[in-house]
């Protein structure tokens, strides 16, 4: 078992692509969840968003690759809208409904053949990255050398996407914390307690909680083109409903309603998902038999990680419901 | 023991204008600051509220009685906006209110508190408190990024706010969750936290409701405060005895419709109200009603 290897891969996980996109679009939900109380089951929907305003302008647009950053933000608060207009006046479980419903029907028409042109289909849309790229070389980064020391050793191409990516993490996080201080979150907080009694005193309600739900979409789809420009490609199956949940248990694991906890929360899932992957696989290696039955087979080793994340999460809320950094105070008092 | 009170200028202004009012459902006041009229709502079959006319004099204490049912609250939640009735016209202050959304009541100076506590748990009190204060600019969220901007009003609302809740008792609970308040204290909170907007008709929805009698006595206090300071209170109780010492006037409702109106003494002598609360067979013995 080659320890070494598997500690280096768990560090690397634990500051990685994965956990910066993670921790983006988990601020976003933050706002939405943690703080406004929205339910938003389609936060892959507004990633999609980002990633395909960003693919577009190359694919159908033929228009400079920077124009798919407000592409991709028009495109999220475009998403936010239709989604909150019908729903945010009703209970919360119907904006759950329709978020996770809207986000299937993106997926569903982005990856379709009839708008093959626009979209690329289930192929998604290639080579559209160059120009982010470039800024990296033009900055002295070279994508094929080697940077950085044990354990964190990155290719240029893979440094230069993250430098940004904790960038960006570093920025939402301080424009969420910023303005949950403020009144504004304020309101947003009290809204997440009890509507009717932040109506009464003269707020506006369905307008602080669509700004929320925009808000988060628009963090959301930050995320998105992140994730989009690491890969240097936007495929429709990566943005289905499953992304979302792993999203949404590494902000609980982290703590809801804390900064902190949804940028650590990612990093903590990653770190521990990269882990148990790297584990199990050196054990599958070398499998351990009983007789005639192999105890652990290469091929099982997705399924038995994801089991046993879900067990660590089950765990987690049993006895820390609160998440590593919420505020168990907070979570005490439900007696409405 | 109301009639040996001394009431203050504004109370005995209202009273005795109150005084030339005629005793009757709907009566018109001199200086009425809510006018609802034919204010209907149904739920499904049921007639909840069916009000032909309502009037609420401007600086008064106004009660507003009646059996379970009686669709006190839900007049309320028509007169707030929290609600839309299948026909009539309200207005507060001369302003036509029925195209005013719920959020919208507050800032026009009519605040209303809940039946069931709505204190807000997981903020802190003082919190709690600022949330009250209308016109914020840092509740926007392009000024919230910069305290700069709203630094200043937030210092001047915490003030305000702790004045009120030293007023009511509840300094030393300042940065405690409102959770941690006990039920009385809430409604203190929630009364508190109605103040924060500077209202000028301040609307209780059952304010006894669970308080133990020590706190009813100070609560009684606040509300005639209220008065004093020119505020106008229009509250929905089921205790008798709270009405019957804290009002200028008392409405009752029964079956959706007001019944009957006049001071606390009258209303405890009129038939019609005893009837409604306990009814019309009261007196009489069992044995008799079987005969």
């Amino acid at each position: 078992m080659d320890w070494t290897l598997i500690i280096e891969n768990s560090l690397k996980g634990l500051i990685g692509i994965n956990a910066v996109y993670f921790a983006i679009a988990a601020i976003g939900m933050n706002v939405q969840f943690g703080y406004a109380g929205l339910l938003n089951f389609g936060q892959a929907g507004f990633m999609a968003c980002g990633a395909y305003g960003l693919g577009m302008t190359a694919h159908y647009f033929d228009i400079s690759f920077w124009w798919g950053i407000p592409l991709g933000i028009l495109f999220s608060v475009l998403l936010g809208l239709l989604m909150g207009v019908p729903t945010l006046r009703l209970r919360a479980d119907y904006l759950a409904i329709v978020t996770i419903a809207s986000a299937e029907i993106i997926r569903l028409v982005v990856r379709s053949v009839k708008f093959k042109t626009y979209f690329g289909g289930s192929d998604g849309i290639n080579s559209f990255a160059q120009p982010f790229r470039k800024v990296g070389n033009s900055l002295g980064i070279e994508e094929a050398d080697e940077y950085g020391f044990w354990p964190f050793r990155f290719t240029g191409r893979e440094l230069w996407t993250l430098i940004v990516g904790w960038i960006l993490v570093a920025l939402l996080g301080f424009f969420v914390y910023k303005l949950m201080k403020s009144p504004w979150g304020r309101v947003l907080k009290a809204i997440r307690e009890d509507e009717d009694a932040v109506r009464s005193l003269g707020k506006n309600v369905y307008s602080y909680k669509m700004q929320a739900l925009i808000m988060g979409g628009v963090i959301g789809t930050i995320s998105g083109m992140v994730f989009a420009l690491d890969r240097a490609a936007v495929q429709p199956d990566n943005y289905s409903r499953d992304v979302t949940f792993y999203i949404l248990t590494a902000l609980v694991l982290g703590g809801v309603a804390k900064v902190s906890g949804s940028i650590v929360g990612p990093m903590m899932f990653w770190g521990l998902f990269t882990f148990m992957d790297n584990f199990l696989r050196q054990v599958a290696e070398d499998p351990i038999h009983l007789g005639n039955i192999t105890l652990m087979k290469s091929t099982q080793v997705g399924q038995l990680n994801y089991i046993l994340i879900g067990l660590t999460l089950i765990l987690l809320m049993v006895y820390r419901p609160q998440g590593v950094f919420g505020n168990r105070q907070e979570m005490a008092f439900d007696g409405r | 023991m109301a009639a040996d009170r001394t009431y203050s200028p504004v109370a005995q202004a209202a009273r005795v204008a109150l005084d030339t009012c005629a005793r009757e459902p709907g009566a018109k006041k001199p200086d009425p600051i809510l006018v609802g009229d034919g204010v209907r709502r149904q739920f499904g079959g049921i007639v909840a509220v069916d009000v032909d006319h309502i009037e609420v004099q401007r600086g008064s204490i106004t009660a507003l009685i009646g059996p379970n049912g009686a669709g006190k609250t839900t007049l309320f939640n028509l007169l707030t906006g929290f609600d839309k009735p299948n026909t009539g016209a309200w207005s507060f202050d001369g302003r036509s209110m029925e195209k005013v959304a719920s959020h919208r009541t507050a800032a026009l100076g009519m605040v209303r508190t809940f039946q069931l506590t709505k204190s807000l748990t997981k903020l802190s009190v003082i919190e709690n408190m600022r949330l009250g204060a209308t016109d914020q600019k840092g509740e926007k969220w392009w000024n919230g990024l910069f305290s700069a901007i709203w630094k200043g009003q937030e210092d001047a609302i915490t003030k305000r706010a702790e004045d009120l809740l030293e007023r009511f008792k509840l300094g030393h609970m300042r940065d405690e969750y409102a959770g941690a308040l006990s039920g009385g204290q809430r409604k203190l909170l929630e009364m508190a936290r109605a103040l924060m907007t500077d209202p000028t008709l301040v609307m209780l929805d059952e304010p006894m409701a669970g308080v133990n009698p020590a706190l009813k006595q100070s609560l009684n206090e606040h509300i005639r405060g209220l008065r004093d300071e020119g505020m106008t209170v229009l509250f929905v109780e089921h205790d008798m005895d709270m009405v019957h010492d804290v009002s200028d006037w008392v409405i009752v409702m029964a079956e959706g419709r007001i019944i009957a109106e006049g001071t606390p003494d009258d209303i405890s002598r009129n038939p019609a109200v005893i009837d409604a609360y306990l009814g019309s067979h009261q007196g009489r013995s069992l044995m008799e009603e079987n005969s």
